[in-house]
C-alpha cells in the first residue's frame, strides 16, 4: 500500500505543473472571446465556454498520453 | 414573431467608432490596451491590458526577469536559399521566440535596445538596477565588456551556480546555461507565457485596426424558407 502511494509521488508532482495551464487559460480565453465580442457581458459568457471546450480538449489529450504511456 | 434565424443580440456585428484605426493599432501595439482606451472603448481596452500585461509580467516573474531578450538585431531575412544562409538565419535566430514576444510593445522593446549594445562591445544599459532584458554573455563577451573586472569574480558574477542541494558550484559555458539551470523549466515556462502575451497581443492589435471579428453561422448564408417569415 505505501510502495503504492509512494509510486504515486512523482505522477502527483508531473499534474502539480499543469496547474500553471490554468491562467494562460482564463486570459488567452478572454482575449479570444474579446476579439469576437463588443460588450462585456457577451465576452465573458464566451469566455467561459471557450475556457471549457479547451478545458475539455486538454484533459481528453492528458488521458490520451497517460493511457498511451502506461506501460512505458 | 418567431424566427429560425439563430442570430442572437451577441452575434450581430455591433456598431464601432474605432476612430483613427492605423494610430489605434500601433497604440494597441504599444502599450496592450491603450488603442481600445483612445477609441473610447474602455472596458475591452482595460480588459486586454489586464490580460496582455499581467500574463507577461507572470511570465518575466516565473523566468526571473531573464526570458524576454533577443540574439540579434539583424532582421529575420535569410540572404539567400542555400544551406549556408539558412544554417546562419537559424543560428542568429537562436532565441526566435523574441519575435513572439515583441508584439507586445513597449514592454519587449528594451530587448532590442540591450542587443543592440552588447553586439557593440557596449555594456548594457541599467534599467530598473538589473540590466532589464540585456542578452546571456558569453565569456568571450563578457571579457570584451568588462575587461577591468576580475576574471573570477566575473565567473562568479555570470557563469556559477550552486546545485539544488546548494553544496556543488556549478560552473556553466555559458551565461545562459546558468540561467537555465537556476530557473529549472520555470525558464520554459516564463517564456511560453511571455510569447502567449505577445501573440494575444496580435489579436488586440488586430480588434483595434478592423474591429471585432463576429462568425457567420452557416444557416444564415442560405436562402430562408417561405414559412421562416410566417409566425410561429
Amino acid at each position: 500500500m505505501l510502495s503504492t502511494i509512494i509510486s504515486l509521488i512523482p505522477i502527483a508532482t508531473a499534474t502539480e505543473r499543469l496547474w500553471y495551464a490554468v491562467p494562460l487559460l482564463v486570459s488567452f480565453s478572454l482575449v479570444y472571446s474579446a476579439t469576437r465580442h463588443e460588450e462585456i457581458v457577451p465576452i465573458l459568457k464566451h469566455a467561459f465556454r471557450f475556457g471549457l471546450w479547451v478545458a475539455i480538449f486538454m484533459a481528453v489529450m492528458a488521458a490520451i498520453i497517460q493511457i498511451t504511456t502506461w506501460t512505458l | 414573431m418567431a424566427s429560425s434565424n439563430s442570430y442572437t443580440a451577441e452575434d450581430t456585428p455591433p456598431e464601432v467608432e474605432l476612430r483613427d484605426p492605423r494610430l489605434a493599432a500601433f497604440l494597441a501595439w504599444l502599450i496592450p490596451g491603450l488603442g481600445h482606451l483612445y477609441q473610447r472603448r474602455t472596458g475591452k481596452g482595460l480588459l486586454y491590458m489586464v490580460t496582455i500585461l499581467g500574463t507577461f509580467a507572470y511570465g518575466m516573474y516565473l523566468g526571473g526577469g531573464r526570458v524576454v531578450y533577443a540574439s540579434t538585431t539583424k532582421p529575420p531575412v535569410p540572404l539567400g536559399l542555400n544551406k549556408q544562409a539558412i544554417s546562419q538565419l537559424v543560428e542568429d535566430y537562436g532565441r526566435w521566440h523574441y519575435l513572439c514576444q515583441l508584439p507586445v510593445g513597449l514592454a519587449a522593446v528594451p530587448a532590442y535596445v540591450q542587443t543592440w549594445r552588447v553586439e557593440n562591445d557596449k555594456p548594457p544599459l541599467d534599467f530598473f538596477g538589473d540590466n532589464f532584458e540585456r542578452p546571456p554573455y558569453t565569456r568571450e563577451k563578457a571579457a570584451i565588456l568588462f575587461p577591468n573586472e576580475d576574471p573570477k569574480e566575473r565567473q562568479r558574477k555570470y557563469f556559477q551556480s550552486t546545485d539544488q542541494s546548494k553544496e556543488n558550484v556549478v560552473i556553466h559555458h555559458s551565461e545562459r546555461e546558468k540561467w537555465h539551470h537556476d530557473h529549472h523549466f520555470h525558464f520554459e515556462l516564463g517564456t511560453v507565457y511571455t510569447m502567449i502575451a505577445g501573440l494575444m497581443n496580435v489579436l488586440a492589435i488586430c480588434d483595434a485596426r478592423w474591429g471585432p471579428l463576429v462568425a457567420v453561422h452557416p444557416q444564415d448564408k442560405k436562402k430562408p424558407e417561405p414559412n421562416d417569415n410566417e409566425s410561429g
